[in-house]
C-alpha cells in the first residue's frame, strides 16, 4: 500500500511541471505563441526585449488566409477595441525584412490598412503597445507562393515613372457611423534592395494632420509595403475636421511628399 | 474462434490484392487524364476538362480542347496544361484518324491552353501575333507556377512556342474552312474559331459555362465588347474555354453577367472608398451559385483589378 502511493507521487511529479518554471528570466516564456511560429522567441527578443508581451483577441489582423497576389497582400490592422494606443508595430515573420509597417494613431482610430510584398507563407502580427507599456499581439496566417520581396517593382523598370513620383491621390468619404474615411495612394517603387541590381528606395514617413495642426496619424511604411501604396484609416465622428488634411512624409533617398486633401 | 479461409492459389492472391488496392492507384500514378474525345457534329470533337481549379488530383485537366477533322488533315484547337495532355490528346486524335495534324491553334496566352504544344509539329503550333509575343515572354513563369499547382503531372513539360502567326478572318486547313476571330478581353489577344461547316464556334476563354471566368490578364471592358460582338455572330454550337459545349448562346449571356457585375461592383466599391480587405470581405450574390469555384474567383479578381478601380477613383494617372 504504502509502496503504491509512493508510486503515484513519483508520477505526479514526473507529470507535473516544476513550480516557477513560468518564472525564468523571460517574463513571457509560457506564454505560447497562437501562431505557432518558430521565429516567435526571436522576433519577441528583437522587438520587445524585456517588455510585457500578451497575445490579445483585441487585435485584430485580416488578411487572406490564401494570397494569390503576393506583391499585393491586403492586410488590416484594427487595435481600435484597446484604449491608450501609442503605436502599432507590424511583423512578418518569414519576409526577409521582418518589420513590414510602423503608425502612432493619434487621434484617427487605432486601425489602419495597406498591402505587403510577401517572400513566402507566413505569419502576419500586429504589435500595439498601449500607454502602460504592455505590448498586445494579434495576428494571422497566409499562404502564398511568396517571391515577391526580391523581385524589382514594375515602375523600377519603366522608362518614366519619375516624372510621376510620389505623386499622391487622397480622398476622404462621409461614414454611416459618423466617421471620415481617408484613402490615400502614393506612386512609389518601394523597392526592397532585395532585388538583384535595383537599390533600396521606400517611403520612410508619412504624417497625416488636421487644419490645426492635430496629429491624425503617422506612418512609417517599411520596405515591404507594396508598390504604390495605398492606406486607409478613419477619423472618428465628433473630431471636426472643416479644414483641408495635410499629408507629409519623404522617402529614404530625401524626395518629399505632399498633398492637401478637402473634407 | 473461427478462422478466416486463406487464399491459397497465386491466382487467388493477387484477386485479393487488386480488391486491396486504392482506386487512386490507377488514376493518379499512371498519369492517365483518361481523355475522351466526344464527337460534338461531322468531324467535330471536343475534350472536356472539370471545372475546378488546377490541382495534383486533376493534373491541371480543368479546360476545353478540341479538333476539327478534315478531308485531308486535322486542326487541334488548344494543348492542355502538360506535355502529358498534349501526347495523350494526340494518342486520342489517332484513335479517331489517321490523318495528320496540320495546324494546331493557341487560342490565347494561358498555359493551359499551350503547355500540350512539345506533343504536335512544330512547324504547326500557330497563334495570334501578340499571343506569340506573350507566350515567348511570360512562359517560364507560367511553367514554374503549373509545376507548382499540378505537381508531377506537368514532368518533362517544356516551351514549345507557336512560331506561325496567324491572322483573322478565313483560313483553310485540312478540308476545314476556318473563320478566325481576332478578340481581346480575357488577355491581350484571345482567338475565337468557326468550324463554318458546322457552325460550331470555339470561344476560347471569352466564355466559360457553369464556371466563374478567371480574370489574371483581363481587361473588363475589351471583354464585355467582345462578348457583345460573340453573341452578333451566328453558329449553332458553343464550346467555352471552361465548362460544358451549349447549343445557344446562354454562357455567353452568363460570362457577361458575372463580368458586368463583377466590373460595377469594383468600381462602387472603390467610388464608396472601401479597402480591398472590405471588398473581399463581401459574398458574391446568390445569382451566381450556380457558377463553380465563384467565391474564389472573386476573391482572385478583386486583388488584381481592384488597384485599377482605386488609382481611377482617386483620379490618378499612374
Amino acid at each position: 500500500m504504502q509502496k503504491m502511493a509512493l508510486i503515484v507521487s513519483a508520477a505526479m511529479l514526473l507529470a507535473l511541471p516544476p513550480i516557477g518554471g513560468l518564472a525564468d528570466d523571460s517574463p513571457r516564456a509560457g506564454m505560447a505563441d497562437p501562431l505557432g511560429s518558430p521565429r516567435w522567441e526571436n522576433l519577441r527578443r528583437a522587438f520587445f526585449g524585456d517588455a510585457e508581451v500578451v497575445f490579445d483577441d483585441r487585435v485584430k489582423v485580416n488578411a487572406p488566409a490564401v494570397a494569390d497576389e503576393p506583391l499585393n497582400v491586403p492586410v488590416a490592422v484594427d487595435a481600435s477595441a484597446l484604449t491608450g494606443v501609442e503605436e502599432v508595430l507590424v511583423l512578418v515573420d518569414f519576409n526577409p525584412i521582418v518589420r513590414a509597417l510602423r503608425f502612432e494613431p493619434g487621434e484617427a482610430r487605432a486601425s489602419l490598412a495597406f498591402r505587403l510584398k510577401l517572400n513566402e507563407s507566413t505569419p502576419i502580427r500586429a504589435a500595439v503597445r498601449t500607454a502602460d507599456g504592455v505590448w498586445h499581439l494579434g495576428g494571422a496566417r497566409v499562404t502564398t507562393s511568396g517571391g515577391a520581396c526580391t523581385q524589382p517593382s514594375a515602375g523600377s523598370g519603366a522608362s518614366d515613372w519619375q516624372q510621376d513620383l510620389n505623386q499622391v491621390g487622397s480622398r476622404l468619404w462621409q461614414r454611416p457611423d459618423g466617421s471620415l474615411r481617408l484613402r490615400l495612394r502614393i506612386v512609389h517603387p518601394m523597392d526592397t534592395g532585395l532585388a538583384k541590381g535595383i537599390p533600396v528606395f521606400y517611403i520612410e514617413t508619412l504624417e497625416i494632420t488636421a487644419g490645426d495642426g492635430r496629429s491624425l496619424m503617422r506612418i512609417e511604411p517599411a520596405e515591404p509595403v507594396a508598390e504604390n501604396p495605398v492606406f486607409t484609416l478613419d477619423i472618428p465622428p465628433g473630431l471636426s475636421v472643416d479644414s483641408p488634411l495635410r499629408i507629409a512624409g519623404r522617402d529614404n533617398n530625401g524626395n518629399l511628399i505632399h498633398a492637401e486633401t478637402m473634407p | 474462434m473461427k478462422r478466416l479461409p486463406m487464399p491459397t492459389s497465386g491466382l487467388l492472391r493477387l484477386m485479393l490484392l487488386m480488391l486491396l488496392t486504392p482506386f487512386s492507384f490507377a488514376g493518379a500514378a499512371d498519369f492517365d487524364y483518361r481523355l475522351e474525345s466526344r464527337r460534338i457534329a461531322d468531324g467535330v470533337y471536343v475534350l472536356i476538362g472539370r471545372t475546378e481549379d488546377f490541382s495534383p488530383d486533376n493534373g491541371g485537366n480543368v479546360v476545353n480542347s478540341g479538333f476539327l477533322v478534315g478531308a485531308q488533315g486535322v486542326v487541334v484547337i488548344d494543348t492542355g496544361p502538360s506535355r502529358r495532355y498534349g501526347e495523350q490528346m494526340r494518342a486520342a486524335i489517332a484513335r479517331i484518324t489517321p490523318l495528320p495534324v496540320v495546324l494546331t491553334i493557341n487560342s490565347h496566352k494561358h498555359p493551359d491552353h499551350f503547355l500540350g504544344n512539345q506533343a504536335f509539329p512544330p512547324e504547326t503550333l500557330a497563334a495570334l501575333p501578340e499571343t506569340i509575343r506573350a507566350i515567348e515572354v511570360q512562359a517560364p513563369a507560367f511553367i514554374e507556377r503549373m509545376y507548382k499547382l499540378n505537381g508531377a503531372w506537368m514532368g518533362a513539360t517544356e516551351l514549345a512556342a507557336p512560331r506561325r502567326a496567324l491572322a483573322p478572318g478565313r483560313l483553310e486547313a485540312g478540308g476545314r474552312e476556318l473563320e478566325l476571330i481576332a478578340l481581346d478581353g480575357h488577355t491581350e489577344s484571345d482567338l475565337v474559331v468557326l468550324d463554318r461547316a458546322t457552325g460550331t464556334l470555339f470561344a476560347a476563354d471569352l466564355v466559360f459555362n457553369g464556371r466563374a471566368p478567371t480574370t489574371p490578364h483581363a481587361n473588363l471592358k475589351h471583354w464585355l465588347a467582345s462578348l457583345d460582338r460573340l453573341e452578333q455572330q451566328s453558329f449553332t454550337q458553343v464550346v467555352p474555354g471552361h465548362g460544358p459545349v451549349a447549343p445557344d448562346a446562354a454562357p455567353i449571356r452568363e460570362t457577361r453577367r458575372y463580368l458586368h457585375w463583377l466590373d460595377q461592383t469594383l468600381r462602387e466599391g472603390a467610388e464608396q472608398g472601401l479597402d480591398m480587405s472590405e471588398m473581399l470581405a463581401q459574398p458574391v450574390p446568390d445569382t451566381f451559385s450556380g457558377l463553380a469555384l465563384s467565391s474564389q474567383e472573386y476573391r482572385r479578381s478583386v486583388t488584381r483589378l481592384y488597384p485599377e478601380a482605386e488609382r481611377i477613383a482617386l483620379d490618378m494617372r499612374r
